[in-house]
Parts: C-alpha cells; structure tokens; sequence
C-alpha cells in the first residue's frame, strides 16, 4: 500500500520549469481531479445501474438510498453504537495479539526452550485457516466477547510472533557486540538496541494482523450475533433489508479504511528515525 | 528423520496433552473429546463419504475462485505497472478497496447469487484479487530499469518486453501476493461456509456442531485445518522450484 501512495506521489511531481507556481497549481489541480475521478465515476455507476432497473432494488439498491440509511442510522446512533462494539472487539484482540505475540516473539529469540516448544505451533499454526476453530471457541466459551476476543486472537496473533522472531533475528551481529563491548547489560541490549532495531519488521507484522483482526470481528460478529457491524449486517440480510446490507459493507469498508490509515500514520511516527522515512524506493 | 521427530515432538506433546485431559474427564467430553475417538470419527466419516463430498465442494469453490483472482489480479497488476492511465484509473480504487474487511461481502454475494457455488466463488475471487493484484503491481514496478532499457536498445516491442523482461522479475511479489491470497481463501470459503451454505466444510462443522456429535465436527475442523496448512507447504515448495533461476 505503501509503495502504492509512493506511486501515486512520484507520478503527481510538478514539472520543473517557469512559471513554476501555476504549472504546480494546474498540475494538483488535475492530479487531485485524476485521484477522485475513478472513486466519483463508480458512485455515479452504481447510482445510474440502481436507477436503470438492469437490476431489482433488492440486487442493487441506489447509492442514495444507502447514504440515506448510513444517515438515519447515524441520527438514531445505532451506527456508533455497532461500530464502537465492533472496534472494541478488535482492538482489544489487537492490543492483546501486539503485547502476547511481541512477547511471545521475543521469548523465542532469547530462550532456546522457548523456541523449541512454539517453533513447530508456529510454522504449523501460522498457514491454518484458523476460523475453523470458530465452533471450538464457541463450544467454549459461549457466543459473547470473550469468545469473539478469543477467535480473532487465535488468529490474529501468528503474523505478529512470527514477525518479531525474524525481526529480532535480522538484527545486525555489529550492533550487538559493540552494544556488549561498551557494557550494556542485558536488559539496556533489549530495550536501547535489539527491539528498536527490530521495530519495523515488528511494525509489518502488526500491519497484517491489524486488517485481519477487523476481518475475524466481522466474521465472529456475524455468526455470533450480538450487535456489532457484522451483526447489524447479518440481522439486515435476515430480513432481506438489502439496502443495510450495502450500507453494513459502506461503513465496514470506511471503518477499515481509517484504521489502516492510522497505522500507517503510527508507523510513520515511530519510524521518524529510521532511513524508510526519507527512502523514496521503499 | 529424526530431527523431523524432535522438531515436531511439542505438537506430539499436546497431542497426547489432549488426549490426557479427555480421557480424566478433566473437562466435560462435550467440550472436549479424546483425541482417539476423534480420529475415529473422522476415519468413520471418510468410509460413508461425507466428508470427502463435502470436501470435494468445498476445494472445488476455493480453487475456481482462486484462479480467477490470479488470472485477473494478475492482468491488473501489471496493466497498472505498465501503463499510466490504468494505474490513475485503478490505483484509488484499489486504495479505497483493499483496506476493506472482505468477509463484510458474505451478504452481498449471497443477495447475488444465493447460497450455492457462485456465491462461494464470487467471495473468493473479490477477497483474493486485490493482494496479488498489489503483489503483481509492485513486482512489475521494480522490474530493473538497465534491463527494461537494454531489452529497448536490442529492439524488443513493447509487448515482448512485457513478457520477457516485466513479468519474469515481476514474479517473485507476484507469488507472494499468490501465497497472501492462498490464505484468504481458506479462511473467506470456511467462514461464508459457516455463515451459509448447504454442503462444504464449514456447512459441515456447523451442523455437526448443531447436532452435538462434537467428536466429528472436530475431526472436520482438524482436517480443515490440516489441508490449510498443505496448501501452504506444497505452494512454497512449487514456487521454490519456479524461482529456481534467480541466484
């Protein structure tokens, strides 16, 4: 994704030369427009098919109508109060998958028991298709948030462990030992060398698990019930209400979108230091 | 041999854990039933065919769907790679898209095309595009500039160039963003299965489930999960051997 922006950025550079301002300012103008085009295109697309009765309402209701129902939801707060459940699921999964699996990752690099004992749960673990424990986990621990918690931990979690333990592996030998030669002791080696320079590998894991969680969340919520967007999805496609289904998707997609941004916006922050902040080609 | 055996011997241990637990009714055989009486079980549903026609279904669902999310996520990629204009066109999209948590379309592609196949595959084919079309679109990208430009010098056209030139350094991501869709469509087939479905291994888990026959649902989640984990395996063994030309 990121490397997508970076396109998207290097192909919008103002061309050099006089009058400089205006052609800069023509160009955003038209790289601005060229941005939005596709995204205005297919709204209009969507509307126009709705309207043109190719399909029934219930197949393809009119943006309009969906922008109209994301609204009332929104006056009634229904739509805070489903989205709030939802982040509250995922994002506690995803705190508690950030902690266990750095942990966890962390352990693994520096105790060879460790290692022995998760090496083989991991690389057998990691490539499950772990939802299939959906059931399990119900059978459990019932359907309340404890279990939803629960699944999207199981699955969310590998990314992260996996991540650490190749990050933490990556770390250059040189650093280490000059570290150990100016007499770091072991702890000032973990915080001061090893787990900054194993932090945006860490970061890449976390990136994965992030989208991940908020998919098991729907999931969970969608076979579990209990409110939530994935939830208040499949009540609607219950009862054939095809316009909050589309409205469920509009908001879901919205919910990712800004959480994805936002993490990237943290990596951003975390890495200021790091040669990715001023890289262009990464 | 024997260090395949001490390498794996903590999955053996609780194997065997499990098994323990079970048989001193340490939790309730509902919840938990032996390790033993579920291998039976899944053997039992191996002889009557249920689960290898289910399993037939499900696989069926999964790879249609996967391969067309490779063909077309693929052209994508590298058309977008290749030529601007697509990539103006299709990259906010793709941006506004990818984020998206795919397993909110379960409803939508059952309102689409009801609760058989297409659905299935549809959903799969949605969920799968985007990571090898990004996969595509940054292999491509990164294909070297001296070789673009000396394949130019020897008078290669633009489509030969494509082929030869774009798509073999373009590989590697691509197959990556192939492995990242591999995993997405075990976890979109199990979880629309379970959601809605008639036959296939989630529909499976789910009713038995229903049922209270715990020990079989059991051995369909332990084989799902199992055919997962191959999948995975055997992808990176071929594509071990298709990479074999680089270093």
């Amino acid at each position: 994704m990121a490397r997508l922006a970076q396109a998207l950025s290097d192909s919008g550079e103002p061309p050099n030369g006089t009058p400089e301002k205006a052609a800069r300012f023509v160009y955003t103008l038209v790289w601005g427009f060229a941005r939005i085009f596709s995204v205005v295109a297919l709204a209009i697309a969507w509307e126009v098919l709705a309207r043109s009765g190719t399909f029934t309402p219930f197949q393809l209701p009119a943006l309009s109508a969906v922008l109209e129902r994301i609204w009332s939801d929104a006056v009634s707060g229904d739509l805070w109060i489903n989205t709030a459940l939802t982040l509250y699921r995922a994002l506690t999964a995803f705190i508690i998958c950030a902690i266990g699996g750095v942990l966890i990752g962390m352990a693994m690099s520096r105790n060879v028991f460790a290692h022995w004992f998760f090496d083989p749960i991991i690389s057998v673990g990691f490539p499950m298709p772990k939802i299939a424990f959906l059931p399990v986990v119900i059978l459990w621990l019932g359907v309340y948030d404890v279990s939803k918690i629960t699944i999207i931990v199981i699955d969310a979690i590998f990314p992260v462990i996996a991540a650490t333990v190749i990050a933490i592996q990556g770390v250059e030998r040189e650093l280490i030992w000059s570290a150990r030669n100016m007499g770091a002791n072991n702890r000032e080696l973990l915080h001061q060398i090893i787990l900054p320079a194993a932090l945006p590998q860490i970061l890449t894991g976390l990136q994965v698990a992030l989208p991940l969680s908020l998919i098991v969340a729907v999931v969970a919520e969608m076979l579990m019930g209990g409110y939530g967007l994935g939830g208040a999805m499949m009540t609607a496609s219950r009862f054939a209400n095809s316009t909050s289904v589309f409205a469920g998707i509009v908001e879901i997609a919205a919910v990712g979108y800004v959480l994805v941004k936002v993490m990237a916006l943290i990596r951003r922050r975390l890495l200021i230091w790091h040669e990715e902040a001023t890289d262009k080609t990464a | 041999m024997k260090n395949f055996l001490i390498r794996y011997f903590p999955l053996v241990l609780l194997a065997i854990a499990w098994e323990v637990v079970a048989r001193l009714e340490l939790v309730s055989s509902s919840a938990l039933p032996p390790l033993s009486d579920v291998i039976t079980a899944g053997i039992d549903m191996i002889k009557d065919g249920e689960l290898i026609s289910n399993g037939a279904a499900s696989l069926y669902r999964a790879g249609v769907g996967l391969a067309l999310a490779i063909f077309v996520g693929g052209i994508l990629g590298v058309a977008m790679a290749w030529w601007k204009p697509v990539n103006v066109l299709l990259a906010p999209l793709v941006e506004i898209f990818y984020p998206l948590p795919k397993s909110a379309l379960i409803p939508v592609t059952v309102i689409w095309l009801g609760f058989g196949d297409g659905s299935k595959i549809l959903l799969i084919f949605l969920g799968c595009m985007l990571p090898v079309t990004i996969g595509a679109f940054n292999g491509a990208r990164s294909s070297e500039q001296v070789l673009v430009w000396s394949a130019r010098s020897m008078g290669a056209s633009r489509l030969r160039m494509l082929w030869d030139v774009v798509l073999p350094s373009a590989m590697p991501e691509l197959l990556n963003g192939v492995r990242t869709a591999l995993a997405l469509s075990f976890i979109l087939l199990v979880s629309s299965e379970l959601i809605v479905a008639q036959k296939g291994f989630g529909y499976l888990i789910g009713s038995l489930g229903a049922n209270g026959t715990y020990d079989a649902m059991y051995a369909v989640v332990l084989t799902v999960a199992f055919l997962g984990f191959a999948a995975d395996r055997l992808y990176l063994n071929i594509t071990k051997r298709t990479l074999a030309w680089r270093d």
